[in-house]
């Protein structure tokens, strides 16, 4: 009785799931092909031959080598900028009696709730008049300070709220300091935290397209890929197996990291749901 | 320990320290905070009040005159409109069809199940500015993927213009963001399954029920807290697809897809309708407008989820 059921089950899942992931086949598949043979045999999902010269017009020619290093530095940065600024706070929230931060905590909370309006306008502004614009490192300080950062505080005061002080106090007594004492003992307590925020910035950061977009309508080498894939339609219309490498670029990276992290992901977003 | 009348300035007291590091640690967020969160929401809601093209002296005061403009736009109701349209229509594939995956998947004898789990998450971290420019050509015409398939199997005889007509856009637009963001969906009612406890399952059977009674007797009442939960996230996520909808349509052909978001990006950033400058005080009185109904609505739908949650836990312990 048993086999009959789960055969039913995969009968179901297997054809479901396939086309579902189908596009993203599609899209590789269609990376690989000439722009004759796409137009002819578009379902065909293994080409005739192996068409590498699209990665090549994309990466040489549309100039997507300059907005693949682009997206990497820019989300390098984002992370280690979130995790850094984020677990300190964080951790003073967590540990540190100051005054207003009964305050400070509840427009960290409203901000997630309120009205965003049009920000992109006031962060241009902010950016220009530090000097910043037509930068990389205007991209990376838009990018790396959007309000989703809140979430990591929250995370991190949590977490740290946990821990019980003792641990502290037993390093105090060693002779370590506020500083030391983060580093040492709390940070390594902190990595399941430190995976997520990282994970999160990483994935959020690297598919960001509305700051970046606006951020570099007049420098388009600073674009990263998510900006130069939708440029690259807008430049090369006709070349369908162009955009299908450009696509396959921008998004390879997302896509294995969450195969290789996807536990932390989506326990991550299962846990959330609960709370 | 230091003694207290040991400390001066430069000694400063176990106490003292602490507090400094405190604050030390905790400046760098609050000047990201302060300038690129707070501040730029507080502008953008002073934009609201001024007759301002997003660039040059704000100086243009008109009070309330853009929030009456925009009340007065029929086509700003509209774009409202064709949002309420997305919302209903994407929350009501993904939900329930989330719910139904969920539960044939949940099975711990199922082979392949973190297999199927992935292959159906992994449009959920695609970019959605890259979904939006693959959709175009899977729903090309010609040579697009959905019509050579369909016409394969002789579904249909000529192709279908999906992107290309106003009613079909639309529709076209709520498969794709059902398509992308249905994975999550799935992953939450997952977690609403596993938190069944399973004893409650096997008092059923004992009692003689079959699947479809337990499904409906037993796991469905213990559902319905939690789904109602990810129907107000659902929902909310559903106001939010500027990047897969301007990738995607650019809210065409002609207004067909314009949903508020792309509305008010026309208006930020390019001439709007007619020619002429940008309008960002305009602009930034339909956010702040459209931000308020949202809000409006979150509360809403929070307040039932907190009402329910209340009258469940009177049931659990009378």
């Amino acid at each position: 009785m048993n086999l009959k059921k789960f055969s039913l089950k995969h009968l179901i899942l297997l054809p479901f799931s396939i086309i579902w992931i189908f596009p993203l086949i599609w899209m590789i598949s269609s990376s690989f092909k000439t722009n004759p043979e796409f137009l002819t045999e578009p379902l065909k999902v293994i080409p005739n031959q192996f068409a590498v010269e699209n990665y090549y017009r994309a990466w040489e020619v549309a100039n997507f080598s300059r907005y693949f290093i682009n997206s990497v530095v820019i989300t390098t940065s984002a992370v280690l900028i979130a995790l850094t600024v984020t677990a300190m706070a964080g951790y003073a929230i967590s540990r540190v009696d100051f005054r207003g931060k009964r305050l400070l905590i509840i427009l960290m909370v409203a901000s997630l709730f309120i009205p965003k309006g049009y920000v992109v306008i006031p962060i241009y502004n902010i950016i220009k008049s530090i000097g910043l614009l037509d930068s990389l490192l205007g991209v990376i300080v838009a990018t790396s300070t959007t309000t989703t950062n809140v979430i990591f505080v929250l995370l991190f005061m949590a977490h740290f709220n946990s821990i019980p002080r003792d641990l502290e106090e037993a390093a105090e007594l060693d002779g370590a300091g506020f500083v030391k004492r983060f580093f040492y003992v709390m940070l390594p307590l902190a990595k399941p935290i430190i995976a997520t925020v990282a994970i999160m910035r990483f994935m959020w950061t690297w598919n960001s397209f509305f700051i970046p977009l606006v951020l570099t309508l007049s420098a388009p080498q600073l674009r990263p890929l998510t900006v130069g894939i939708y440029s690259f339609i807008g430049e090369y219309s006709t070349d369908w197996t162009g955009m299908a490498a450009a696509a396959t670029i921008s998004v390879a990276p997302v896509i294995v990291v969450f195969l290789a992290m996807q536990r932390f992901f989506i326990e991550g977003l299962a846990g959330a749901i609960k709370q | 320990m230091k003694s207290k009348n040991a400390r001066n300035t430069f000694n400063l007291t176990r106490k003292q320290k602490h507090k400094f590091w405190g604050i030390a640690f905790l400046l760098p967020f609050l000047i990201v905070f302060f300038s690129f969160t707070v501040y730029p929401v507080l502008m953008s809601h002073i934009y609201a009040f001024f007759d301002w093209p997003g660039y040059g002296p704000l100086d243009d005061f008109v009070g309330l005159e853009n929030f009456i403009n925009v009340f007065n736009d029929p086509l700003f109701w509209r774009a409202l409109g064709r949002s309420g349209l997305f919302m209903v229509g994407s929350v009501s594939i993904q939900v329930p069809f989330a719910l139904l995956i969920a539960i044939l998947l949940n099975n711990k004898y199922l082979k392949g199940r973190y297999a199927y789990r992935t292959m159906i998450f992994i449009p959920v971290v695609m970019t959605s500015a890259v979904v939006g420019v693959l959709m175009r050509s899977v729903f090309a015409v010609h040579n697009g993927l959905v019509n050579s398939f369909l016409e394969f199997f002789g579904v249909i005889q000529s192709p279908i213009n999906w992107l290309g007509v106003g009613r079909n856009a639309m529709l076209t637009v709520i498969i794709v963001a059902s398509w992308k963001w249905m994975g999550i969906k799935m992953i939450y009612w997952l977690a609403g399954l596993q938190s069944v406890p399973e004893e409650l399952y096997d008092a059923a059977e004992v009692d003689g029920a079959n699947k479809l009674q337990v499904f409906r007797y037993v796991t469905l009442p213990l559902l319905i807290p939690i789904g109602i939960v990810i129907l107000l996230i659902s929902i909310i996520d559903s106001l939010q697809v500027f990047d897969l909808l301007y990738t995607l349509t650019r809210g065409g052909p002609g207004l067909s897809t314009e949903v508020i978001e792309v509305y008010i990006y026309r208006y930020a950033f390019t001439s709007g309708f007619g020619g002429g400058m940008p309008q960002m005080g305009y602009a930034s009185a339909a956010a702040v407008f459209f931000g308020l109904l949202a809000i409006v609505i979150s509360l809403t739908l929070s307040m039932i989820v907190k009402k329910y949650r209340i009258s469940d836990e009177k049931e659990v312990r009378p």
